[in-house]
């Protein structure tokens, strides 16, 4: 479904990406691990369009998208959930959820399409119906999650870019958020997750791609980095390798 | 059509491009960060790792030999810290000093994985009784089929090499359907079996899978005829990984090479040029998971070609063709190797023996035989049978200790061997 060959990603100088390539087919759910600075931020903003690569493909259904600005690749089928959710705080949820919908919202006949996926987002989380009219900034760190993703699913994306969901959330909301990560994998939503919490991450996913400075040194299956020493260097850094070895 | 990993050995080709792609990029950043020798050489040619942006860039960089390996002995090329290698093996040593080699817990995992697919496509289920026959220790190759065996789910035994008639004996008794050895033990399982005037189809043998030689398509059909089996090729080193790399599949034509943790090339061993699919030339391999003993662009000595046709079997694994010859002169026998010049550092150890002698490779019927001459002096020459056979033991026997290969010796009169002629002479019949 996605396939990204070599790609290089600067912010002026520096090389945030260094020749990545990684791929997701329909219906995985893929981590991206790595401490911070890693670059797995740059990636999914990469995928998204918000930043334009300097050298590599990504392809995306066969679609060349590299370099495409975001609103089409959101048109396209991709949609980002960002880091720290990022929500319209003054808006309603009814509202942010309205504009999660808005490549639907330009083409009138697709109210009902917009009706039918308010209902499944209410269905999967029935606190935001409850909440509907309530100001996104009022709401708890919990609440804001879903409806960040929430929002990204009103979009209907084939692949949807999930940066550090369960960032700042108790650990009892960090088990229910991982629950719906795997619920949306059943309904046929392919997922591109980046998460600190390795070890969650690796519980839910099928595989992944461990990242350091900008560079991939690992990747394989979940059950294979869930054992694998070389994934603890990567995530929290090379100063362990020295304490320990 | 027994094929282990349907998924892994039917990829359809973009998507394995890909992922050899990534676990290229990937061990490239691991080997330049981790192991000096893939520093230096990078630096050197002034590439990073990040230039690698396609296959094609491969070629960019240099190879790595036999003698690079050495001089990392014994753990210099190893990319992880010695808590994470939970296997070590090693070469035999008898071309020099060993190459030690290593394995994460994952990189076990993997191996098995590899065996597993060669054993499975050679015929072996969970029903199977397996004797392996390769020697249990410090190589590869028992090991290594013996994970992949118990993978399948195989009962597997592990007889080692050597003391023959208990083999057969074993093979009798323990009913085994499957045996594991070099071709040239096979062959010698057969001869006793011959000699001993057993029925073949009282065994329950039903399949063997050799390595570790060259050895032809005319040897298979005498071994798939003296025991009643059917005899498939594969092809591994340690340096590589062991067994595992390629292997047949019940359509006998060609080894079909585990693409997704290994890329082959084939260059010409002379201008080190990489050749088209189809021309023979050196196999040069590339592990793309391997994490505690990366290899990259190892130059094997072996001659082979690509061979890209699609195979009926349905994996899309390329396959290379028979492995023959080789580009040095490096002699294998019995599965055991040795260059022609450490005979010469045995010979000057016996008095008796003048260090000009002469490999001589013949093929009497379909197994290489080797016969060594060596010149000893006038003196000798003239002396009584009995002297002359003594000398000729003692050779053997140094040359049996030291390589652990038996050869049969002939002495000659001295200056009867051409100083200028290779050391290796390769004769028809």
């Amino acid at each position: 479904m996605l396939r990204i060959r070599s790609v290089t990603t600067s912010y002026s100088n520096i090389r945030a990406l260094n020749n990545v390539s990684l791929h997701i087919s329909a219906g995985e759910i893929v981590t991206l691990i790595g401490s911070n600075g890693a670059g797995k931020t740059t990636m999914l903003n990469t995928i998204s369009g918000l930043v334009c690569p300097r050298e590599g493909e990504i392809s995306f259904n066969d679609q060349n998208i590299a370099g495409l600005p975001p609103e089409r690749i959101v048109e396209m089928g991709i949609s980002q959930v960002p880091e720290g959710r990022q929500l319209f705080a003054s808006l309603s949820v009814m509202d942010n959820l309205l504009l999660g919908a808005y490549p639907h919202l330009r083409k009138k006949k697709n109210t009902k399409s917009i009706q039918d996926s308010l209902h499944s987002v209410f269905n999967l989380f029935p606190v935001l119906a409850q909440r509907k009219r309530q100001l996104a900034g009022t709401l708890s760190g919990g609440e804001q999650q879903m409806l960040a993703i929430g929002r990204a699913l009103m979009a209907r994306p084939k692949l949807m870019l999930l940066d550090e969901p369960s960032m700042g959330l108790a650990p009892l909301l960090v088990t229910e958020i991982f629950r719906v990560i795997r619920k949306l994998r059943e309904e046929g939503t392919t997922i591109l997750l980046v998460e600190q919490n390795a070890r969650s991450a690796l519980r839910i996913c099928n595989r992944a791609y461990v990242l350091e400075t900008g560079r991939v040194v690992l990747e394989g299956s979940a059950e294979e980095l869930l054992e694998n020493q070389l994934v603890k260097h990567a995530y929290l850094g090379k100063e362990y390798r020295e304490v320990w070895e | 059509m027994p094929i282990w990993n349907k998924e892994a050995e039917c990829f359809p080709r973009d998507e394995l491009k890909q992922i050899q792609l990534e676990r290229l990029q990937s061990t490239l950043n691991r080997a330049y960060e981790n192991v000096s020798f893939y520093r230096q050489l990078f630096d050197q040619q002034g590439i990073l790792p990040e230039e690698i942006r396609s296959m094609a860039d491969l070629s960019k960089l240099s190879f790595t030999n036999r003698e690079d390996l050495r001089r990392a002995y014994p753990y210099g090329f190893f990319a992880v810290s010695l808590r994470q290698v939970i296997r070590i093996h090693a070469t035999s040593g008898t071309t020099g000093e060993p190459i030690v080699v290593g394995y994460t817990r994952n990189d076990l995992r993997n191996w098995s994985e590899l065996t597993a697919r060669v054993l499975f496509a050679g015929g072996v289920t969970k029903d199977d009784v397996v004797q392996i026959a390769f020697g249990y220790g410090i190589f590869t190759g028992a090991f290594g089929y013996h994970y992949g065996a118990e993978k399948i789910g195989a009962s597997v035994i592990p007889v080692s090499s050597g003391a023959t008639e208990r083999q057969i004996k074993i093979l009798q008794d323990f009913r085994t359907t499957a045996l594991v050895c070099t071709p040239s033990y096979a062959v010698e399982i057969a001869e006793l079996v011959k000699e001993m005037k057993i029925d073949p189809n009282s065994l329950a043998l039903r399949v063997g899978l050799f390595s570790g030689e060259p050895w032809s398509d005319d040897l298979r059909r005498q071994i798939e005829r003296d025991l009643y089996i059917s005899a498939t090729d594969n092809y591994g080193l340690t340096e590589v990984i062991g067994p595992g790399v390629a292997f047949e599949c019940e359509f006998k034509n060609g080894l079909h090479i585990n693409e997704d943790h290994f890329l082959a090339e084939v260059i010409d061993p002379v201008t080190a040029e990489p050749l088209p699919p189809g021309k023979e030339g050196e196999l040069v391999f590339t592990a793309l998971t391997k994490e505690a003993f990366p290899i990259i662009r190892y130059r094997t000595g072996d001659i082979s070609a690509l061979l890209p046709e699609k195979c009926p079997c349905g994996r899309t694994f390329q396959r290379l063709r028979k492995v023959g010859g080789r580009t040095d002169d490096l002699v294998i026998i019995r599965g055991v190797r040795f260059f022609p010049s450490q005979i010469e550092g045995i010979l000057m150890r016996i008095e008796e023996a003048e260090p000009h002698y002469q490999l001589i490779v013949h093929r009497p019927g379909l197994l290489e035989e080797v016969e060594l001459w060596v010149e000893v002096s006038d003196k000798i020459f003239s002396d009584e049978i009995k002297r002359l056979e003594e000398v000729e033991r003692k050779i053997r026997d140094e040359i049996q200790r030291t390589l652990g290969v038996e050869l049969k010796v002939k002495l000659v009169e001295p200056r009867t061997i051409n100083r200028n002629e290779g050391k290796i002479k390769r004769t028809g019949g």
